[in-house]
């Protein structure tokens, strides 16, 4: 497959035309010549805009915007670094889910040779496919999803058994990348703009199951508050959506659990 | 919803599983045997039984549905927390005064 | 931006938690109307019993069963949600959901039948 986009990628370089050459090259075995693919233009205000994109056998989404970008309209923002499935800044919303678009195969997705196309839910909108993810971070702040350090560098090494049952709670929830997937998914987040959102709320849980972590005491009040973890209603398009199959539903729970016990002992 | 919130609306949604149950037999069981009004208020009046049952039950779904009309106003309406609250607050008193009257009436010798 | 037909509200757990909040909103317009008729009984049997015979009625016996199969669906998805919340992650939730929401109706169901 990698050599496939390698030769797709020389193709483009060579060519000017590529959508004539491209798509006679490629489609000579394969009937279907060209998507229909509607690109959200504009901010919170703008409209869909339609293109014609080569129609390949081992296409993604993000090739697909990608040729947009460069071969019919320069003028297209979007967002994508990695393009292996590692950073997850390309997520988009495709066909009405939330996908990370480097990893979503355009087979698994197109409909009648339709793709539609937007930025993700419940973000302000930079411009064309790109979404502005400060909210998203600044509810990770705010739920306290940044480590604190209870000893200094003169104390000696905390040791964590990786088999412990706190070390294993973190383990199953630490490889969040940030992608926002999960916050464009809830609908919870769209209606009410206090809550802190899946990803900021598992992150929280990671760090309430960290023996090293010295501000569990704040996190608990935060993630106890209005819009913490209670708002939650297990709707679970978070943990159905994660691209790392993360499952924010369940830390939520622990949460819910973890402030409950605070609470009925007087702590927070 | 908040931490304090979450707790009584469990613990009143715990509470009230057992009492619902009841509930549903008891009306399964008057309307299977026909029973008439008269029948219905022999049983209940005087019955602290009965009293305390449907009292408790009156007392917990008036927090229960209070908190979550909260909820669902916070969410899904214009208004915020304290609009809300107040909102919800009130159709909590209007359930306990209903309810109370309910039980009285139905419980009174 | 008018993108509202997210496909994951097709799921099944979506579905479930929407039914959940929507039973809530139901039974709670229809307590007060509840507790007011109960509360008939103040001024005697006569006036309860009247409203009694007035239930007989078919329409009013399949609200009846309306109500039942509300109460039951709310009450089963709230103990879904202390499954969820306080017992260890069990996977296979879309089953119980649906398993859950078929039980209220089969109960409320029956009682419909029996009213008949």
């Amino acid at each position: 497959m990698r050599l496939r986009a390698r030769s797709q990628r020389k193709v483009a370089k060579e060519t000017t035309e590529v959508t004539t050459e491209g798509a006679t090259k490629d489609s000579m075995s394969d009937t279907r010549s060209d998507l229909t693919v509607s690109l959200w233009r504009g901010a919170q205000q703008g409209r869909y805009e339609s293109y014609k994109v080569p129609w390949r056998e081992n296409q993604t989404v993000l090739d697909v915007v990608t040729f947009v970008q460069r071969h019919l309209d320069p003028t297209l923002s979007y967002r994508f670094a990695c393009r292996v499935g590692m950073c997850g800044s390309c997520a988009m919303t495709v066909n009405g889910r939330p996908r990370w678009t480097c990893r979503t195969h355009v087979s698994s997705v197109v409909k009648d040779g339709r793709l539609k196309i937007a930025p993700l839910e419940n973000l302000p909108i930079i411009k064309d496919l790109a979404a502005d993810m400060r909210p998203f971070f600044d509810k990770w702040q705010r739920a306290k999803g940044a480590f604190v350090p209870a000893r200094t560098r003169n104390d000696e090494i905390e040791r964590i058994r990786p088999d412990g049952t706190a070390r294993i709670a973190a383990d199953a929830a630490i490889e969040c990348i940030n992608c926002g997937i999960c916050y464009a998914a809830c609908d919870t987040v769209r209606w009410n703009s206090n809550y802190l959102g899946p990803a900021a709320l598992n992150r929280a849980w990671t760090l309430v199951n960290d023996v090293r972590d010295g501000a569990n005491a704040e996190r608990l009040q935060a993630v106890a508050a209005s819009g913490g973890c209670h708002a939650c209603h297990s709707h679970q398009s978070c943990q159905e959506l994660c691209p790392q199959r993360l499952n924010p539903t369940a830390s939520i729970a622990g949460l819910k659990r973890r402030t409950m016990w605070a609470y009925l002992k007087g702590e927070i | 919803m908040n931490v304090h919130l979450y707790v009584w609306q469990r613990l009143t949604a715990a509470l009230m599983v057992p009492l619902v149950l009841v509930h549903v037999a008891v009306i399964f069981y008057a309307t299977r045997k026909g029973m008439t009004a008269a029948d219905i208020l022999a049983r209940t009046r005087g019955s602290i039984a009965w009293a305390s049952f449907y009292g408790a039950f009156v007392v917990a779904v008036a927090i229960h549905a209070a908190i979550g009309v909260r909820n669902v106003l916070t969410e899904w309406s214009p208004l915020k927390d304290r609009s809300a609250g107040i909102f919800a607050s009130a159709f909590g008193a209007l359930l306990l005064l209903l309810g109370a009257r309910a039980v009285v009436a139905v419980v009174l010798p | 931006m008018t993108m509202r037909h997210l496909s994951h509200r097709q799921s099944v757990l979506w579905i479930a938690a929407l039914v959940h909040r929507l039973s809530g909103l139901a039974l709670a317009i229809f307590l007060p109307l509840h507790f007011l008729t109960l509360g008939l009984a103040i001024h005697g049997e006569a006036p309860l019993e009247s409203f009694l015979r007035w239930s007989d009625q078919p329409l009013v016996r399949l609200a009846e069963s309306g109500l039942v199969f509300l109460l039951l669906v709310h009450m089963l998805g709230g103990l879904r949600l202390l499954v969820i919340e306080n017992l260890p992650w069990r996977d296979g939730q879309k089953e119980l959901a649906t398993i859950a929401a078929g039980l209220s109706a089969v109960i409320a169901l029956i009682l419909l039948a029996r009213l008949f």
